[in-house]
């Protein structure tokens, strides 16, 4: 007799068994959809989350009405009617007590969190009238400072009706401006000339530019990685970028069959997740080219803008057809409390997956999604122009003198040229 | 006079300050000009045409005259342009240096002041032209980019830790602790009872503090004292000295715990030995201490004699005088016991000379010196173990052997000699193997006698150590015999000696070689093979074989260009006994065609010599006959011994019943490649089992095994402990259900964060740029 005993015999046709049971289970109880928050009579044009309040989520629509939701009781607790045309862009305020607007209407606004008391009217609490349009807005992590994006960037003391410093390079509109969640003097930006601009607040200066293929419509700030961004690009790609690199972005993400429209980091900084105009949004991890979710239904449409909230474990996101729709971060993680053996199984069973995921047959469950058939057919049609580029490129280099047509990687092929 | 001055000067210098200086000094020095203009005149404009000159010159004679004076204030010289402001010189296009006018200024020591200021301003350089604009945003970009890089760069060592961490738990941010730092709690609080404030008294008498440092003054001056170098040496000499006394600590415990008597006899004989040996070596260098420690023994002894131990008294000794009769080991402890007490109790003879006492001692030590293996082989004799006694005898024949006539240098027999006087426990095999390789010395001694003489005189000479080596009689005789046949063989062929030349010692050894089929087994061989080829080729076109020739041992190479005359003669000896035909052919000997030309032969000469070691197809079919048997479908044998008849070590099943319970296996289909005999098809890939196999290796693995090795560990408590499972199952992020996680801070990390708000910096310097900030500006507009 052998010293071991029979039952410790086969571990790893046992374990890939177990693996694969896993797989499939995952995917059976994969249903992410949570709650659809309706409510606004227009499409949702940006969502804002509440610093302090888990349960606190802020929207704006196009037709410039501002709603707060309770995430909890899947419910709208205040309507303002805040803006003539778009709201263009809100965020809350970095201590939670109040927030701001920007819309068509050429003005920037500081709302209260707490609504009206009785028989009061519903009243900002400043307004400051610009000369032009703003696109975008961010408020600093720490301190009283708010940066709009219109023709330029303009950063602002809440105190003054008047921008403390206007910083702009080229002459374009910009859409959208970032404040770097750690390094809080760091700002982003990107604007409709394709190119993606980083401003020091402290210096009162640009710092760099990179120029991409198309346009990028939004950017957002690793929050657990300093240097690190990813920016939604109209090209159907994302691209994360170290800002010290500009040349090469780190990753480029490539799933979507459309304009990516916005883009939104998991607050532990591991993955992020992308809104798109296929409909859809996807979650990637940020070291992968490849998205490892989608989600979709029948019924939304466009998604313009998505946020993931500040515990990790939902998203959030408005789309054109006037919903905010709410997801599982994990499709088919068990909401509740967890008993010590029930997580020791989930440990378990996510340790299987992982270890076995480079089987194949465990690989394409884990893999498969359904998809609607409109993005599905784009897939199938994207992939064959693709082939028929690499093809084209290498019969090109294969009939050239070698060395006159230079190979260049799928990382640098996007971008333009960076600017100093 | 004046005018025309100030006009040249004018025209030269804009500089302010020259300006007014010139106004000041232009009253005094105006006695002097005349001379000065003529100088000046004559010196400055020498390179210009002669007509000018020769018009100044006019000029300056006329101003000599007196009355002349004033019509000199008139302008005469022609100027390109008239301008109140702008007088240009002489020659247009030319350019005035300030060296120039300094020039007449020299002679003058009144003038010095003005010198010294003009050389001042001579020195001053003229500020450059400002770059444009988009230059200067450009330079302030890259500076305001490198700085916010240094910055960022202090995160590169966070974020590269967090990427690779095991496990990240966030929210990031540590919770305070809810306790009170001692200090506060210390602050409000005095020593009452009696005890409390003596405790207080001490604490201040060493200057305790309380709070943070937590260090005495004391402490921080032997902190200060001791470098960090000497701190750690001196740590690591205690943790040396530490672990060593806990190695001696445990060895002293292994070795009390151990149990065997023989063991602990032997160990105590050797502490007196070496006690005896330090004692011999002190007496040689210090007598005296010598003396105090032979004093030390007296005393031992002394003690010793004076005790009940060895007086067959205590308990011990009863229970073994009973003992005593049954029991050999008994008895002899007994004895033992009495021969001691016997000793210590006879009387020393009062030592009259040192002399004597030393050499009692020496005796002593002599008997304690003797080596115990020597008593040891004794008691081996005696005892019941035949193979050691075997191994003693043996042993002793062999050194007897050793007196050979032909004292042969043989180093490996010395040995055993050697080793025989020590007597050590020899085991079986190792007694075979001496024995092997005393064969093996023998047989290189009879090869070496043949070398040297005939067979035959060397069996005369062997004749002393025949008894004892049967061995070698039996191959004497062997090779006799061989010899003899060959003899006969080589009678009719005529080459006596070279036969016997060639004839190895292995042969005898190992007559299952000869049969083999010879080959040729070095390169060098298969040279001189192809040497022979050649002379056969001069001499005679058929290719001539011969078997004898292909076996030759190692030692036999030195002498080969001598061989090779011998192989010539033998070939033509064999040339002409064409009759004898080889019975066996060599496989590795080229056989050559006639009419194959030159430099074809001779390329297939040399791949045949490559590749002479390697037989591809023989390989290749036997590779393929194991495939073939591999993929057979194998018999299942079911059979249990034991199971209705008897079992045990070799008893074997019966025949019937392996029969009953062999389940044959089907024949497969045929396989794919039976009728392909250059082919293997592996057949082993199942397309059912496929879809769950990895088809390339994964990412992060470089070589398969380590992917094997990670699948093979399994994670699952079935196999693990729960600890194992526990850290196994580690899950890489671990998020708290209902906390909001910030994004990382400084602090979380424990950097510093910046003091200055980011709005308090912007307020200051709203685009302006610092004095820092411009001197890196112009540091980089000069690069």
């Amino acid at each position: 007799m052998s010293a071991k005993p029979s039952w410790t015999y086969r571990e790893v046709p046992r374990e890939y068994v177990r693996a694969l049971n896993a797989t499939k289970l995952e995917r059976v109880f994969a249903k992410p959809f949570l709650a659809s928050l309706d409510g606004h009579r227009d499409g949702v044009n940006c969502l804002a989350k509440h610093p302090k309040n888990l349960a606190t989520v802020l929207s704006g629509a196009c037709n410039g009405e501002v709603r707060i939701w309770n995430l909890t009781q899947r419910n709208c607790i205040r309507t303002i009617q805040a803006h003539e045309g778009f709201v263009q862009g809100i965020c809350t305020r970095f201590c939670g007590n109040s927030f701001f607007t920007v819309g068509d209407d050429k003005t920037v606004k500081q709302w209260k969190m707490d609504g009206p008391g009785y028989g009061e009217e519903e009243e900002p609490l400043h307004t400051i009238l610009g000369k032009t349009v703003y696109t975008g807005i961010d408020h600093h992590w720490k301190e009283a400072v708010f940066a709009t994006c219109g023709q330029q960037v303009d950063i602002w003391d809440e105190q003054r009706t008047n921008p403390i410093c206007s910083m702009t390079w080229g002459f374009d509109s910009i859409s959208s401006v970032k404040f770097n969640p750690v390094e809080t003097f760091l700002l982003g930006s990107c604007a409709s000339d394709r190119n993606i601009v980083l401003y020091d607040m402290r210096q009162a200066t640009p710092l760099k530019k990179v120029i991409l293929d198309m346009r990028t419509n939004t950017i957002c700030w690793n929050p657990m990685e300093v240097f690190i961004f990813t920016a939604a690009n109209e090209d159907y790609n994302l691209y994360t970028f170290d800002m010290c690199a500009l040349d090469t972005p780190v990753m480029v993400h490539m799933d979507h069959v459309s304009a990516v429209l916005d883009v939104d980091y998991s607050p532990t900084g591991k993955e992020f997740v992308s809104a798109s105009f296929d409909k859809s949004i996807r979650i990637f991890p940020v070291d992968k080219s490849q998205s490892r979710e989608v989600y979709h239904t029948k019924r939304m449409q466009h998604v313009i803008c998505v946020k993931w909230t500040s515990n990790s474990k939902y998203i959030m996101c408005g789309s054109d057809e006037m919903n905010i729709r709410l997801w599982k971060a994990n499709a088919s993680e068990k909401l509740g409390v967890l008993t010590s053996r029930e997580k020791a199984a989930k440990d378990y069973n996510q340790k299987l997956k992982e270890k076995f995921q480079h089987y194949l047959h465990i690989k394409h469950i884990a893999r498969h999604r359904h998809l609607p058939k409109s993005i599905y057919s784009q897939i199938q049609e994207q992939c064959i122009m693709k082939e028929a580029c690499q093809r084209k490129e290498v019969n090109r280099i294969k009939h050239s003198k070698p060395g006159s047509v230079p190979i260049v990687s799928e990382k640098k092929k996007h971008i333009v040229a960076v600017v100093k | 006079m004046q005018v025309c001055y100030m006009g040249i000067l004018h025209s030269h210098f804009f500089v302010a300050s020259f300006n007014s200086l010139l106004a000041l000094s232009q009253q005094e020095e105006l006695v002097d000009l005349p001379k000065d203009y003529l100088l000046s005149g004559s010196e400055d404009e020498g390179d210009n045409d002669g007509e000018r000159e020769h018009q100044k010159l006019l000029e300056a004679i006329s101003s000599l005259d007196g009355k002349n004076r004033r019509k000199l204030a008139e302008r005469s010289e022609a100027s390109l342009k008239v301008s109140e402001f702008n007088v240009s010189s002489e020659g247009s296009g030319e350019k005035l240096v300030l060296a120039d006018l300094l020039e007449p200024v020299k002679t003058s020591s009144s003038l010095a002041t003005v010198k010294k200021q003009l050389n001042r301003v001579k020195s001053k350089k003229t500020v450059e032209l400002p770059l444009n604009k988009e230059e200067i945003e450009r330079i302030h970009r890259e500076v305001a980019f490198n700085k916010t890089a240094k910055v960022l760069s202090k995160w590169d060592p966070v974020v590269l830790k967090n990427r690779q961490a095991e496990q990240l738990v966030f929210p990031l941010e540590k919770e305070e602790p809810a306790i009170a730092p001692i200090e506060h709690v210390l602050s409000g609080w005095k020593a009452r009872t009696p005890l409390e404030q003596e405790i207080f008294n001490l604490l201040h008498k060493n200057k305790q503090p309380v709070a943070d440092p937590l260090l005495t003054p004391v402490e921080k001056a032997s902190l200060q004292a001791m470098s960090l170098e000497e701190a750690k040496m001196r740590r690591a000499e205690l943790q040396r000295a530490r672990a060593l006394q806990s190695y001696y600590e445990a060895k002293a415990r292994r070795e009390k715990k151990i149990k065997s008597k023989k063991y602990h006899k032997v160990v105590k004989k050797g502490k007196a030995k070496k006690a005896l040996k330090e004692f011999e070596q002190l007496r040689k260098v210090n007598p005296a201490a010598a003396l105090e420690e032979l004093e030390k023994i007296e005393k031992a002894r002394m003690m010793e004699r004076m005790s009940l131990k060895h007086q067959n008294s205590g308990k011990w000794a009863k229970s073994k005088a009973i003992m005593a009769k049954y029991d050999l080991e008994a008895r002899q402890a007994m004895q033992e016991q009495l021969a001691k007490n016997k000793e210590l109790t006879q009387k020393l003879q009062v030592a009259s000379e040192s002399e004597e006492e030393e050499g009692g001692t020496e005796e002593k030590v002599e008997e304690l010196l003797v080596p115990d293996v020597v008593n040891e082989v004794q008691m081996n004799a005696d005892g019941p173990n035949p193979w050691m006694l075997r191994s003693c005898t043996s042993d002793t024949k062999e050194a007897a052997t050793q007196e050979d006539p032909e004292q042969l240098p043989e180093p490996e027999a010395h040995e055993v000699s050697e080793s025989g006087g020590e007597d050590r426990p020899v085991a079986e095999e190792e007694i075979l193997l001496r024995e092997f390789e005393e064969r093996r010395s023998l047989r290189k001694r009879s090869e070496l006698s043949q070398d040297a003489e005939p067979a035959g005189s060397q069996e005369t000479k062997d004749s002393s150590s025949q008894e004892v080596l049967s061995e070698l009689r039996v191959l004497s005789q062997k090779l006799k015999e061989n010899d003899q046949s060959r003899k006969q063989k080589a009678s009719s062929e005529g080459t006596i000696p070279q036969v016997q030349r060639e004839e190895p010692a292995t042969e005898e050894e190992e007559p299952l070689l000869l049969q083999r089929p010879e080959r040729v087994q070095t390169l060098e061989e298969l040279e001189e093979l192809g040497k022979e080829e050649c002379f056969q080729n001069k001499e005679l076109p058929r290719p001539v074989l011969e078997g004898q020739q292909s076996e030759r041992t190692p030692n036999n190479r030195p002498d080969a260009p001598k061989e090779k005359k011998k192989k010539e003669q033998m070939i033509d000896l064999q040339n002409l006994l064409t009759t004898q035909s080889p019975s066996v052919k060599s496989l590795a000997v080229p056989t050559i065609e006639e009419l194959e030309d030159e430099e074809e032969r001779n390329q297939r000469q040399m791949i045949k010599e490559a590749f002479a070691g390697d037989d591809v197809i023989r390989d290749f079919l036997k590779e393929k006959r194991e495939a073939v048997e591999a993929s057979k479908p194998k018999d299942v044998d079911l059979t249990l011994p034991g199971w209705g008849e008897w079992g045990g070590v070799g008893l074997k099943p019966s025949a019937k019943k392996r029969r009953r319970f062999l389940i044959k296996a089907p024949e497969g289909p045929p396989r794919k490649d039976k009728n392909l005999p250059n082919v293997i098809i592996n057949e082993k890939r199942n397309i059912h089992t496929a879809a769950h196999q990895v088809r390339v290796l994964p990412y992060p693995f470089t070589h398969h095994w380590q992917f094997e090795r990670t699948i093979q560990t399994p994670i699952g408590s079935t196999w693990n402990t729960q600890r194992a499972f526990q850290k196994l199952t580690t899950p890489k992020v671990v998020t708290k259900p209902g906390h909001i996680i910030n994004p990382i801070k400084a602090e979380d990390v424990g950097y510093r964060s910046s003091s200055r708000s980011d709005l308090s910096v912007i307020q200051r310097n709203p685009k302006r740029i610092t004095t820092r900030h411009k001197k890196q500006l112009k540091k980089s507009s000069v690069d």
